[in-house]
This record gives structure tokens, sequence and C-alpha cells, in this order.
């Protein structure tokens, strides 16, 4: 903490006019207004410092009372009845579960899709499809929960007559529409911002649009497409609405996409939903489990953008 | 490989990609059907006006519109100021200095933060550290802080396509610089700010999960009259109704949602009307 004040102190000495020529006359308000304005960018900072040091420590005072061994690796998730358990990987499971679901629909999907937006659509299907996918993006998760409960779930049920009402199935499904049109705009900026002269030199060789872009294309731009798909997981694992509303709030380890499941969102509303006492080990359940959360999406946002930006220098 | 192999599967990859990004354009078509089917008998006056209700037929969302409509107020009294604010300091003061880098990437990872994380904060900071309880100030809030990295991000942006003749033909009149950044750089600015702002409304708008946490009631018979009232909020209320078993309330939260989707539409028609606007009158 101390080391960061000094950092701010010099980089706003470095910048104050008073060691140059016109010190003189130095505008208080002028100084005034930055600060001020520099109040605002700190607010930024202290959300993400205020963000680790409350998981920390909630997570730290549920340390106390439940050994770090039993809640990493327990394989039994039952906090909230008697006797309480509290294995973490029922919900980690879970979690994985629907990111393996989602990713098997959006990943494909998203793929082929930026592949038709830059290779064969005309630009009039461009000006339809691409407000499409945006229109796809902003749409509340919550409305996606109730799409997967009254119309995914039912269908399902036509062909897997044993499916549960809450199944992790439909949950994936919805959470990979969810994550979809992102998957396809960052491919499809990844594929569009590679030199012309590569697809032009496929195309002189006489190979089809499918060859470049399965040759050329696709293995070109691999780093930023991983990395679209990285950021794409990270958003599905801290993804809650659609999650909570289809795939239900059975903590177990399973496979099988046909039954209920939670995960770790999931179960971080279910708390909240009941009249939780601050304090109490389920109050801070729900930071622990947060923090894994947290954890695992900032390694992965970390990591996707790396693979991003690294990439993009190198081809510059 | 033969060439006619070579065209067949041109043709099929052609037609795959096609059919995929197509079926992506009719599940929006089934899902706008759905809703409609289910939520147009339904939306009419009295939906709107009345309070919510153990009955379907006397249920509506006057509370949830009012809750909403108050969220989005302190959320962006909240977010406006300090987004817009920072976003300047970075683009006109920061520079390449370690600080500005620092808090580049600190924004960067606060805008890929899940949700539900944000709502934590909330519950932890402003419910029971400053002691707002479980009310419109402490959600406003949470919301707020979720979407100032988006603010800071969309206002940046707008900033840095200002041409650099404008400020400089202001400095070589004499202007401070912060006459510079208020009267020249943020008026030019502006239309690309409140696009941002505007999609940031409707992000938070629809937000759900943040507000659970925070504590939003699912049924609140009065519409907040203070700051520290309890409340609910559109999407609260239609994942209230859609979690009840009896089919009759899943259509009334389609109901809801038809509201929460028409609000959301409006806004981002507005927003992109003013960028249309602006590239005109730019242009032309």
């Amino acid at each position: 903490m101390f080391h960061f004040l000094k950092l701010i102190m010099r980089s706003l000495l470095k910048r104050s006019n008073l060691f140059k020529a016109n010190s003189i006359k130095k505008d208080w308000f002028d100084s005034f207004v930055k600060g001020s304005l520099g109040l605002c960018a700190l607010i930024s900072i202290i959300t993400t410092f205020s963000i680790i040091f409350i998981l920390g420590k909630e997570t730290l005072l549920f340390f106390e009372q439940v050994p770090i061994g039993d809640f990493l690796f327990g394989t039994k998730w039952e906090p909230l009845l008697e006797p309480q358990s509290f294995g973490v990987l029922p919900l980690i499971s879970g979690t994985f579960l629907i990111v393996i679901g989602s990713s098997l629909v959006a990943i494909p999907a998203g793929l082929l899709t930026s592949i038709y937006l830059g290779e064969y659509a005309g630009p009039r299907t461009k000006a339809i499809v691409k407000p499409i996918l945006e229109i796809l993006a902003g749409i509340p998760t919550v409305v996606y929960g109730y799409f997967a409960l009254t119309v995914i779930t039912p269908m399902l049920k036509m062909i897997f007559p044993s499916i549960e009402v809450f199944n992790a199935l439909s949950g994936s499904i919805v959470v990979g529409i969810m994550i979809l049109p992102m998957i396809s705009s960052l491919c499809d900026d990844a594929m569009s911002s590679l030199p012309r002269s590569l697809k032009e030199g496929g195309y002189a060789m006489g190979a089809t649009s499918f060859e470049v872009v399965w040759s050329i294309l696709v293995p070109t731009a691999l780093p930023r497409i991983v990395a679209a798909f990285i950021l794409a997981i990270s958003r599905a694992i801290g993804e809650t609405m659609a999650v909570v509303m289809a795939a239900g709030a059975t903590p177990k380890m399973t496979m099988n996409f046909l039954e209920s499941i939670q995960t770790m969102t999931s179960y971080i509303v279910q708390v909240s939903l009941g009249d939780t006492p601050a304090g109490g080990v389920e109050y801070q359940t729900c930071f622990a489990v947060g923090a894994v959360l947290f954890v695992m999406t900032l390694v992965m946002n970390i990591i996707g953008r790396k693979f991003y930006k690294r990439f993009n220098l190198e081809i510059e | 490989m033969s060439l006619r192999r070579r065209r067949l599967t041109e043709k099929c990859f052609k037609i795959a990609t096609a059919l995929i990004t197509w079926s992506s354009i009719a599940i929006l078509g089934v899902l706008v059907f759905q809703i409609l089917k289910e939520g147009m008998q339904w939306v009419d006056w009295q939906f709107i006006t009345s309070l919510p209700s153990r009955k379907a037929e006397k249920a509506g969302i006057y509370t949830a519109i009012w809750g909403s409509f108050y969220l989005m107020i302190t959320t962006m009294l909240f977010a406006l100021p300090t987004g817009i604010g920072a976003a300047i300091f970075l683009e006109e003061y920061g520079g390449k200095s370690r600080l500005s880098r620092f808090i580049d990437v600190n924004v960067a990872n606060l805008a890929g933060v899940p949700s539900i994380v944000y709502g934590l904060l909330g519950l932890a900071v402003f419910v029971n550290l400053f002691g707002f309880g479980r009310s419109v100030i402490s959600g406003g809030l949470t919301l707020g802080l979720l979407v100032l990295p988006v603010i800071i991000i969309t206002t940046r942006g707008a900033i840095r396509s200002v041409p650099k003749s404008i400020p400089q033909a202001a400095y070589a009149l004499g202007a401070k610089k912060w006459q510079v950044i208020f009267f020249h750089t943020l008026p030019y600015a502006l239309p690309g700010i409140l696009t941002g702002v505007i999609l940031s409304v409707s992000r938070a708008i629809g937000e759900t999960a943040p507000l659970i946490i925070v504590g939003a009631a699912a049924y609140v018979a009065f519409v907040p009259e203070s700051l520290l009232d309890e409340f609910t909020a559109l999407p609260i209320q239609i994942f209230n109704w859609t979690s009840r078993p009896q089919e009759v309330f899943h259509s009334l939260s389609a109901g809801g949602i038809i509201i929460l989707l028409s609000v959301m539409l409006t806004m981002n028609s507005v927003a992109i009307f003013f960028r249309h606007k602006t590239q005109r009158s730019r242009n032309g």
C-alpha cells in the first residue's frame, strides 16, 4: 500500500508544472481538476483491492472453522444440512460440466459463424447478421433462464424422456448461446486482422475458400482464436442466472448431462435467496466459493488477454 | 484430392457455416416468438400499474418498474461522474506512467470479473460495513461498480477519437488544460460517451445476480420513498415468477420480459441513432 502511495505522489509531482518556466502563474484550478479526476481513477483500484480484501478476509475466517484441505479436496457439499460438509469439488465439477457443455455448443458454432461472416457473407447479409448477434449478446441472462426452462427443457424432454426438470444439458445449451456472439466476434476480429496478402497468396495458388480458411487463416490466427475461447469460457464460469434457473441446485459429482447439478455461482444465489445472517459459516461459504470463482476467472482472463495481445504485436 | 472432391468439400463447408449462422438467428426468432406468445396477453395498463400479488390475474410490475428506475438513477449518479472522470484522467493526464498503466490493466481485469462477485462485494461493503442494509442505495452502488469499467473503456475510446487538431487549436489560443478538456475535447466526444453510457445502463438494468446477493426482495408492496428503503427490480420479479412451479406465472414473467426488453431496445436504438447522427454530421 505504501509503495503504491509513493508511486502516486511521484507521478503527480513529475507532471505538475512546479518546475516549469510558467510556474509563477500556476493555475490552482488546473491542479484541482487533475486531482479530482485522479480520485475517480483511483476508485477502480480501490474496487479491485476491496474485492480481494473482502473475499480474502471472509475466506480466512471460513478456514478457521473448516480445514482448507477439506474445502479444496472434499467431495461432498452440504453446508446447509446437519451434519455439514464443505467439499467444494461437487460445485467445481458442476461448473465444469456447464463449461464443457457450453463450449461444445459455442466453440464450433462461434468459429463457423465468424468464418461465414468473414468469407462467405455479402455486405448486406453482414449488415443483418452482426446486429442480431449483438442483440443476442445483450439479452439479460434472466431472459435466457426463462428461455431454457420454458423452451429448451421441454424440447429436450421429447428427445430424452428420462431428463430431469432441472438439468445440466439445458443450462449448457443456453450458456452456449450466450457466449456464442462473443466467440464469433473475437474470432472474426482475429482473422480479419491478418494481412490480406496471406489470403490472396492462397487464392493465387488455386485454393478453395475452405482450404484458405482451414490451412491458412485458422492456423495463423490460432493463438488469438484460442484466446477468444479462453475469454468465453471464463464468462461461462461466472455465468449465474441462466444456470440457476435451468440447471438446478443439487451439488453432486456427475458427468451425466441429464441430471440436476449445482455450480459455484448458483450455490451463492441459493444461499442469498434464504435469509442468512452476516457472520455465520453459511455466509462465509459464499465468500469462499466466490474467491475460488474470482481466482479462476481472473487467471483465465489474464492468460486470454496476454495471448490476444502478444500475437497482435507479432503480426504487426 | 480430385478437383471434384475439393469443390464438394467447399460447397458442404459453405452450407455448414451458413446453416450454423442462420440457426443462431432462428434461435433469437424462437425466443422472441415464445415471449410474445406467452406474455402479450398480460401486457396492458393494469399489468404496469398493479402491485405484485399471489393471484396471477391481479399481479403487476408497478413496484418492480419503480425499483429499477430508482436503481438506475443511483447507479448513474455514481458511475457517470467517476467513470468519465477516470477516463479523462487516463487519457489526458495519465500518459505512459506506471500508475496509468496499472490502472489500465486493472480496469481490463475488473471488466472480466463475474457480476456475482460484485454482488458479494456490495453485500460485504454497502450492506454490512456501511450499514445501508438491503436498500436501493446498496443495489445502485453495486451496479455502479459493475458498469464502471464499461463506462471507462467506452469513454476513453470516445476521447481518443477526437482529432488532435481540436485540443491543439485551443492550446494555441492560450486555453488552460482544464478549459481544453471541458470546453473542447469533451463536447466533441459527447455523442460517443453517451452511446457508451446508454449501453451500460441497458446492461445494468438487466443484471439480476448481484441484486439477489445484495438482497433485493421478491415481494415489495410499495414504491421506495428513500434511498434506504428495500426494493425489487424488473429482472428480480421475472426471476421470481419464472422459478414458481405454476405455468401461469411463467407466462406472467414473459409479460415482464416484454417490458424489460422493450426498455432495453428503446435505449439501444437511441444509442445507435446518436452514433449515426454524429457519423453523418462529421462526414458531411
